[in-house]
């Protein structure tokens, strides 16, 4: 019983960060039909960024209030800048070719970040894993019997933090001007375009939404896993995509709940069965939902345009 | 329109590159061919200085090109980059410690020997790459490397099937020198590190109940978890639990979840220092105590396994090839040696690149001539070679015959606790 309520605390952390994750594929998807395939390498650069910031900074000052909101916020800018360039110089040049011509873009982008990422010169980390520095001090919250469940504070403030973006995003896409804009250019860029909105703009703007939330998730994920790597986006990357999938891509809310679904399958899975078996049911559950409900377990059934 | 003017442009540079590569070939081979064993090899060659700390890939050090008739090429394949680049990196200046005092003392049969390093991003399939790319282009005359059992398994039917001989300095998997007459290696096996583990946490810690948390995609973890189990479950141990990752994870979570239900008195994890180390935060962090220790094998050895573990790897136990508390003069020497080359203490795996680069060239000293055959005759009769981690006898199945140490984490610093004859 201890371990099964263990458990579900480890997949609620794990599917947290996918969940960061997923809303940035997710809301790139919604806006331009494009699987951003580079947006876990983006959450790795945001990973690296806090490091260097929490570097910066040095001991004490790293785990202060301040520190630590400075360290997300230099993550987060550095991040958005990055998805801006990106999608200035990777996707806007392609976006009236064919679909596919972005896709392999997104992938070479991908590639590009996980190798760039492994030189060892300048400011550029090298191939080694690196000690994240605790800048959330880990503190005990929660402990059940003779240290049977343990709750850990950061566990809990990720969870709240990726709640409180969620529906940050939803009030920003349903509620606010830019929202209505990023609607319209998803519905249609060209027609958008016609009615005055600056589809160019819309497109950018979403884009360094995007690549911030992948900061913040590279952080919570560094500070999770204590060690970062330059190859660390690439799992979660193809694992937050299959949440966003399962959840329906384009859809805020349902991002969140396919993540959160896939962490604690994932950790259960592991727990009770073989680790071999974690990806083989990640996939095999995308698959299922894939045939049962071809738009996800909150996505639209929408009729094609002709 | 400037968009297509850009491309243009782009298509024209990558041309000229293209060409001026070309035109740079000869000179280069010119160059080096006058060239002594410290000179650089010409433009993208670095600079191969001993004190060199990084090195771009290809990286050529001793200063040759294939082809040259004053130099003997060595090739060496590791994992510069990658996952467990710390191998590679240690390694790659073990070797090129002992091919510079090579050539101060007069190089072999009257030549410079060089060695030419590729990187194969600790990956299997860039490691098969690069043998091939080492026998077939550069000619080498003896393979050194890799750590990794996986990537030496990979390099080993290549180089067995084009009769050139290969010594791995630290893949510990007994598949590897099966391969073929031509794989040597000049460290222990695993049947013996499992053992020297059981044998320690049954005697030493006087532990009955153990766990095992396995690399399921790794060679190495798969054997030591194979004999570790076979051997502490004769000595009258029960292994309670088995748990499985795969290389690239980094939540640990649940296995160790399962692990501590099931209330081990040690956990023994032998994979490689970047996963044992956030392996062990992870442990103590779900509430496994710190009286229970995680023990392992000499993939741990690197000094990134303090930065990743911190505090909670202290406390802890691996079998490895050797210390540097080893007071035996050629040791210290050889610290000394390193430590002002390299600005560090060497680990064991630098110390093994440096005694299988030294077994490399005693054998082509030895042989009547460097033809692969006669390397691979010579290198097989190594017998009580002075190597720094330990003495190096070469037996029937191409395996050193060696001691093994026991060494603990103690707050970042290794400690020798015992050692085990072989």
């Amino acid at each position: 019983m201890a371990d099964l309520l263990q458990h579900l605390v480890n997949g609620l952390a794990t599917g947290t960060i996918y969940a960061l994750v997923a809303l940035g594929y997710t809301m790139v998807y919604g806006v331009l039909k494009l699987i951003n395939f580079a947006h876990g390498d983006v959450m790795m650069v945001g990973a690296y960024l806090g490091y260097a910031t929490a570097q910066k900074l040095g001991r004490p000052a790293q785990s202060s209030l301040v520190g630590v909101l400075l360290i997300f916020l230099c993550a987060m800018a550095g991040c958005a800048l990055l998805g801006l360039a990106i999608e200035r110089f990777a996707y806007r040049p392609l976006r009236e070719k064919p679909r596919l011509t972005s896709l392999i873009t997104a992938i070479g982008i991908s590639f590009t970040l996980e190798y760039g990422f492994q030189l060892d010169f300048g400011p550029l980390p090298g191939a080694s894993p690196r000690a994240f520095p605790e800048i959330i001090r880990a503190t005990e919250w929660f402990v059940f019997g003779d240290r049977d469940v343990v709750i850990w504070n950061w566990q809990v403030i990720s969870l709240l933090i990726a709640l409180a973006l969620m529906l940050t995003l939803q009030f920003l896409v349903f509620k606010t001007r830019f929202g209505r804009a990023m609607r319209a250019v998803s519905f249609d860029h060209r027609i958008a375009a016609l009615m005055g909105i600056p589809t160019d703009r819309v497109i950018a703007g979403t884009f360094m939404l995007g690549s911030a939330l992948a900061a913040g998730a590279g952080i919570l994920y560094a500070i999770k896993d204590t060690a970062i790597q330059p190859l660390m986006g690439l799992y979660v990357g193809l694992k937050a995509f299959v949440a966003a999938v399962i959840g329906g891509i384009g859809h805020v809310p349902g991002a969140v709940v396919g993540a959160l679904l896939l962490g604690l399958v994932e950790e259960f899975v592991v727990g009770y069965t073989a680790s071999s078996w974690r990806d083989a049911v990640a996939f095999g559950f995308l698959i299922i939902i894939l045939l049962v409900r071809p738009s996800g377990l909150f996505g639209r059934v929408a009729a094609e345009k002709v | 329109m400037w968009r297509n003017s850009l491309m243009l442009l782009g298509l024209v540079a990558l041309l000229a590159s293209a060409c001026e590569r070309k035109a740079e070939e000869p000179a280069r081979s010119a160059q080096s061919a006058t060239s002594g064993a410290t000179a650089s090899t010409g433009p993208g060659a670095s600079t191969p200085t001993a004190a060199q700390p990084h090195a771009a890939t290809p990286a050529e050090t001793g200063g040759a090109a294939p082809g040259s008739s004053d130099v003997i090429l060595l090739g060496e394949v590791g994992s510069l980059t990658g996952a467990e680049a710390s191998f590679g990196i240690s390694t790659r200046n073990g070797v090129e410690l002992a091919l510079n005092q090579t050539n101060d003392s007069g190089g072999v049969k009257g030549k410079k020997v060089a060695v030419r390093v590729y990187d194969d991003q600790s990956k299997p399939e860039e490691a098969a790459n690069a043998a091939t790319r080492l026998i077939n282009q550069d000619r080498v005359k003896v393979i050194l490397g890799e750590v990794a059992s996986t990537n030496s398994l990979a390099m080993a039917p290549i180089a067995q099937a084009a009769g050139v001989p290969m010594i791995s300095p630290s893949s510990t998997n007994p598949k590897v020198t099966l391969v073929g007459n031509y794989i040597f290696r000049v460290c222990f096996i695993d049947p013996f590190q499992g053992y020297v583990m059981a044998r320690f946490a049954h005697d030493h810690l006087k532990i009955s109940r153990a766990a095992v948390l396995k690399d399921q995609k790794s060679d190495y973890s798969l054997g030591l978890t194979e004999f570790f189990t076979r051997k502490f479950t004769e000595m009258g141990g029960k292994i309670v639990s088995t748990e499985a990752y795969a290389k690239g994870d980094s939540d640990f979570r649940a296995q160790l979840t399962a692990i501590k239900s099931q209330k081990p008195e040690a956990i023994y994890v032998p994979g490689y220092y970047n996963d044992v180390g956030i392996i062990a935060r992870q442990a103590r962090e779900l509430g496994i105590p710190t009286k229970v220790p995680l023990l392992g094998g000499d993939g741990w050895q690197s000094a990134k396994l303090f930065e990743l573990g911190g505090r909670a790897i202290d406390g802890s136990y691996f079998s490895d090839h050797y210390s540097p508390d080893n007071p035996s003069p050629t040791v210290q020497k050889f610290i000394a040696e390193y430590k002002a080359a390299y600005g560090t203490v060497p680990d064991s795996l630098a110390g093994l690149g440096y005694d299988a680069a030294r077994v490399a060239v005693a054998a082509m000293k030895k042989a009547p001539d460097l033809s692969g055959p006669a390397i691979r005759d010579a290198i097989a009769q190594t017998k009580d070679f002075p190597g720094v981690t330990g003495t190096i006898s070469l037996d029937e199945t191409r395996n050193a015959v060696k001691p093994a140490v026991v060494l603990e984490v103690v707050e970042g610093k290794l400690k020798y606790i015992t050692t085990t004859p072989p």
